[in-house]
């Protein structure tokens, strides 16, 4: 049977999503279905004075209206930070109260402060207009970088400061620079953004009064996260009853990884009125209660010699948490952050500080990449600028400071398993033609427009996560992944996996892995996942861990399956276990032409015994039944790489800045499906120049979100983009017997640097993300009156 | 506050359907609340993600801005109305084929979308293709497989 993984195998779940036959949480209506509708607050910080409902209650079909009052009489928990940071000093990292439902302050536009149930949504909706709140307002703080001097938002954390992260040595980097030939120095915002996956957050939870089980659906990259946290932390029903689903779930993007206020209160309030009850988000919503991602303010330095050598790397970040600490909203400035700010560069000596603060804005958490971007963004630029100050081509300093050994241990944390940098830049140099790129600006240029190329070279650190590992960080949760492998009767079977599908295509590359290790036909695989209830508790989908952990977890089960059906095929061969062997589906017995198929074992295995013609009575001591559950726990990170080179061409009349060629090489390892691995590629990379030239999450002064629709936040479209060059490199990973790496967040990743990087080279001048027009015409017109005068 | 009830009667996908709805029902309303016709999606408040395009009358139109009393009397065909005899349309096998859709959200709209493209301009060049759904939003697949699925299918139409 020829190898299933390396093929472009067309997706085993398109079929359902291709004709409307998908099941998203949204579709999901149960009979005696009530609807819930949130009051939320519209100021960004007020105190609740008082919440009066008394018409809501008596509004047309209105079943239930509950408050924070109600919350903290059922004691309910609240909301919890997941990941605990020590400051500099060592002390602990200082995180408020987020309860569900607030019952004495809110801290956001949107923030949750009530609930309305009705037997229609429309009915919820206009008896939420009719609950009255009081508040009395106070001021909001709402700039990243103004935050520690503004107004303290919760009296036990002075200067709204979480923490005051340091990763590195300051001596060290103090004595690096000192020996530099030259400092450059960069201030970068790296830009407040909305996740905006296309389907919007929602919850149905279903109570059964007589079992006392809630059922909760919901749009979740990690259901089993969802249920350890409502029952574990919010105390609405113990996990052994209380099922979480996340049927099919319209992308994610890290929004959707962990529970919010209303997955809690919609579980909540079903036991409470003994009803479903069901919340869609609308868009307004979804923008204001999403967690946002990246708002960094950055001061970044790097000291290098007249040559080009890298001598040592300061990063002085503030990173906006937002009103709240949300699940993985402190590690993703830190962690996920500081190990990548040196790149893919020898640094000698480095340092990461940074200031997590809150605002009243949203919680700002994972997104794409989270943290690996901002990271890229700030050391990408930068090599950039000292690449112009020094007069050294943009390629050749990157080349000039790769590592050339593997593995490679990088100045923070890493260390890095495989990689070869210098092929991937050369790659990319001859794909995008690096070299032909004067002739295309002077082309450009006849039709007086601005051409620029840039460059930028990352790698990040996926796979998530060795437990001891992000444990000893600070993590509350191990970062293992399961897998069961359970064969039917009939020779059939069904992987459980504890990742999470929300676009990825687990259920294609997942049947990939399964029926190679097998040698069972990919479509008598099913890949089970998104209920608690079915396969074994895991931790879902983000990071690029699903393919690198999850993945591998289930060879290791699909390894012990065949450990088990040697000692069976053994016995129905009358031959001794070491002389089977195993392979296309088949145990053999060695220097014979004995054998039996896994489909022949798997079901002996259920029959263990004679019964008419069947005879197949297990060797002694063996259990019938053929299923095999493995928890793998990676021993490191993995580390995907790349090499991007893009040409944007700028028109100085309008602003408007063009992509014109984008070439992308990167190195994941070993590649299961390449149409899948091209397409989270492309996706990658379209949210990634959506941050560089579009996106924009805005709020004014006193905290209102301005950009709080798709009129509003410019989301990228069909017609902003060329198409896309793609390569590859393969170093396999290490530390997976896959040799994979991950490929989700490349695209996001890289592509900020790589545009800014192009713009900067066409308008020559700095320039904040994103380039909008407006700011683009601004700065081609200080030039034009900087360039006149010094004519 | 009571509301008004209005009649609708519609064909979908061939099928002849009354239905009596508050009057203020859009046709994505209508399409998945009271027929549970779930595979339009709605994406947005605002009439800019597309999720929700279905054919009205042989056009592709955005079904949450359309009231569906609006619309009495008109022919309506959703993503569920596309398979026949169990074959996938070419618009379908295409987006599958080439890896078109990815947590497949947006795709009924953009399917649907891009059958009315093709149905009045046979042969569209990659920028017509973009232009056309520019309408439409994709998070997930950077777009690039879609106007490649939209090539595809304009050679099997």
């Amino acid at each position: 049977m020829a190898s299933l993984v390396g093929s472009r195998v067309e997706r085993k779940e398109d079929k359902k999503l291709l004709t409307g036959r998908g099941k998203y949480t949204a579709d999901v209506t149960f009979a005696h279905q009530t609807y819930a509708y949130f009051v939320r607050s519209p100021h960004a910080r007020a105190e609740i004075k008082k919440v009066d409902f008394s018409k809501a209650i008596k509004a047309p079909g209105v079943v239930s209206v509950l408050t924070g009052k109600d919350i903290v009489d059922d004691k309910i928990g609240g909301l919890i930070a997941g990941w605990r940071i020590k400051s500099e000093d060592g002390s602990d990292m200082k995180v408020p109260p987020h309860p569900p439902l607030a019952s004495e302050t809110v801290n956001y536009v949107g923030d949750h402060v009530a609930v309305v149930i009705a037997e229609s949504l429309d009915e919820a909706r206009n008896a939420a207009d009719l609950v009255k709140v009081d508040y009395k307002v106070l001021k909001a703080v709402v700039d990243t970088s103004d935050a520690m001097k503004s107004d303290q938002i919760y009296k036990d954390i002075p200067k709204n400061l979480c923490f005051d992260w340091l990763l590195g040595d300051r001596a060290k980097v103090k004595e690096a620079f000192d020996k530099a030939d030259k400092v450059i120095k960069i201030d970068l915002i790296n830009n407040r953004l909305v996740p905006n996956a296309m389907e919007p957050r929602a919850a149905n939870a279903d109570y059964n009064p007589s079992t006392e089980e809630i059922t909760l659906y919901t749009t979740s990259q990690n259901p089993h996260l969802a249920r350890i946290i409502i029952s574990a932390f919010n105390g609405v029903a113990p996990e052994n009853k209380l099922r979480v689903i996340a049927p099919d779930v319209g992308g994610g993007f890290g929004s959707k990884i962990y529970p919010y206020a209303e997955e809690v209160v919609c579980s909540w309030a079903a036991k409470k009125i003994e009803r479903p009850v069901k919340w869609v988000a609308d868009r307004t919503e979804s923008f204001l209660s999403d967690c946002h991602g990246r708002d960094h303010v950055t001061h970044a330095e790097l000291a290098v010699k007249n040559d080009g050598t890298f001598l040592g790397f300061k990063n002085e970040t503030v990173a906006n948490l937002g009103a709240y600490a949300s699940v993985f909203g402190t590690v993703t400035p830190t962690y996920l952050f500081g190990p990548c700010a040196t790149g893919v560069y020898k640094m000698p000596a480095a340092y990461t500080n940074v200031k997590a603060v809150y605002t009243n804005t949203a919680p700002v958490d994972a997104y794409r990449g989270a943290g690996r971007p901002e990271a890229t963004y700030t050391i990408e630029t930068l090599v950039d600028k000292a690449a112009r100050e020094l007069g050294i081509d943009p390629v050749e300093i990157r080349m000039k400071n790769f590592p050339t050994q593997f593995p490679f241990q990088q100045t923070l944390v890493h260390s890095v398993d495989s990689g070869d940098y210098i092929a991937g830049l050369k790659k990319a140099v001859e794909a995008s033609d690096y070299k032909g790129f004067e002739k295309r600006k002077r082309e450009s240029e006849s039709k007086g427009k601005l051409r620029g190329i840039g460059v930028c070279t990352y790698f990040e650190a996926c796979g998530i996560a060795p437990s001891p590992v992000v444990m000893m960080l600070g993590c509350g949760i191990g970062l293992w992944e399961s897998a069961e492998v359970r064969f039917n009767p009939t020779g059939n079977v069904t992987v459980f996996t504890g990742s999470h599908s929300h676009g990825q295509g687990h259920d294609t590359t997942f049947a990939q892995i399964a029926a190679d290790q097998l040698g069972v036909p990919m479509e008598n695989i099913e890949i089970s996942h998104g209920d608690t209830d079915k396969g074994p508790f895991g931790y879902g989908t983000y990071g690029s861990r699903s393919l690198t952990v999850g993945g591998t977890a289930i060879v290791k089960a699909c390894e012990k399956i065949i450990a088990k059906g040697k000692r069976v095929a053994a016995k129905m061969l009358e031959a001794s276990e070491d002389d089977v062997e195993f392979s296309n589906g088949e145990f053999v017995v060695a220097k014979s032409n004995k054998k039996k198929t896994i489909g022949e074992v798997a079901f002996a295995c259920y029959l263990p015994g004679t019964y008419g013609e069947v005879k197949s009575p297990l060797p002694e001591g063996e259990e019938p039944g053929l299923k095999e559950t493995s928890f793998f726990d990676p021993a490191n990170f993995s580390f995907p790489a790349g090499s991007h080179i893009c040409e944007v061409e700028v028109d100085p009349e309008t602003g408007e800045t063009e992509v014109v060629k984008y070439t992308a090489i990167d190195d994941f390892g070993t590649i299961i499906n390449p149409l899948v691995v091209e397409g989270q590629v492309h996706g990658g990379l379209v949210q990634g120049i959506g941050q560089a030239l579009y996106e924009n999450c805005h709020y004014d002064k006193s905290g209102q979100l301005v950009t709080a629709s798709y009129m509003d936040y410019t989301m990228p479209r069909a017609d902003n983009f060329p198409e896309f060059n793609l390569g590859f490199t393969c170093t396999p990973a290490t530390s997976n017997p896959l040799g994979t790496k991950g490929c989700g967040e490349a695209g996001a990743i890289a592509a900020p640097p790589t545009v800014m990087n192009a713009v900067m080279n066409a308008i020559g001048t700095e320039i904040s993300m994103p380039a909008t027009a407006e700011k683009v015409w601004k700065a081609c017109k200080e030039n034009k009156k900087t360039n006149s005068k010094a004519a | 506050m009571g509301q008004f009830m209005i009649k609708v009667g519609l064909e979908v996908n061939g099928k002849k359907i009354q239905k009596e709805v508050p009057e203020h029902t859009l046709l994505s309303t209508f399409l998945r609340e009271h027929l549970n016709l779930t595979g339009t999606h709605v994406g947005c408040d605002t009439s800019q993600c597309g999720a929700c395009v279905v054919h009205v009358d042989g056009k592709s139109i955005k079904s949450c801005t359309a009231l569906a009393a609006d619309l009495n009397g008109s022919k309506v065909k959703t993503i569920e109305g596309l398979v026949k005899n169990g074959k996938m349309h070419p618009m379908q096998e295409a987006f599958k084929k080439l890896h078109g859709l990815q947590c497949g959200f947006c795709t009924p709209g953009m399917v649907m979308s891009a059958i009315d493209l093709l149905e009045h301009n046979s042969n569209p060049s990659d920028k017509e293709i973009r232009d056309w759904l520019e309408g439409n939003i994709c998070r997930c697949t950077g777009y690039q497989n879609i106007v490649a699925a939209v090539k595809e299918a304009a050679t099997k139409m």
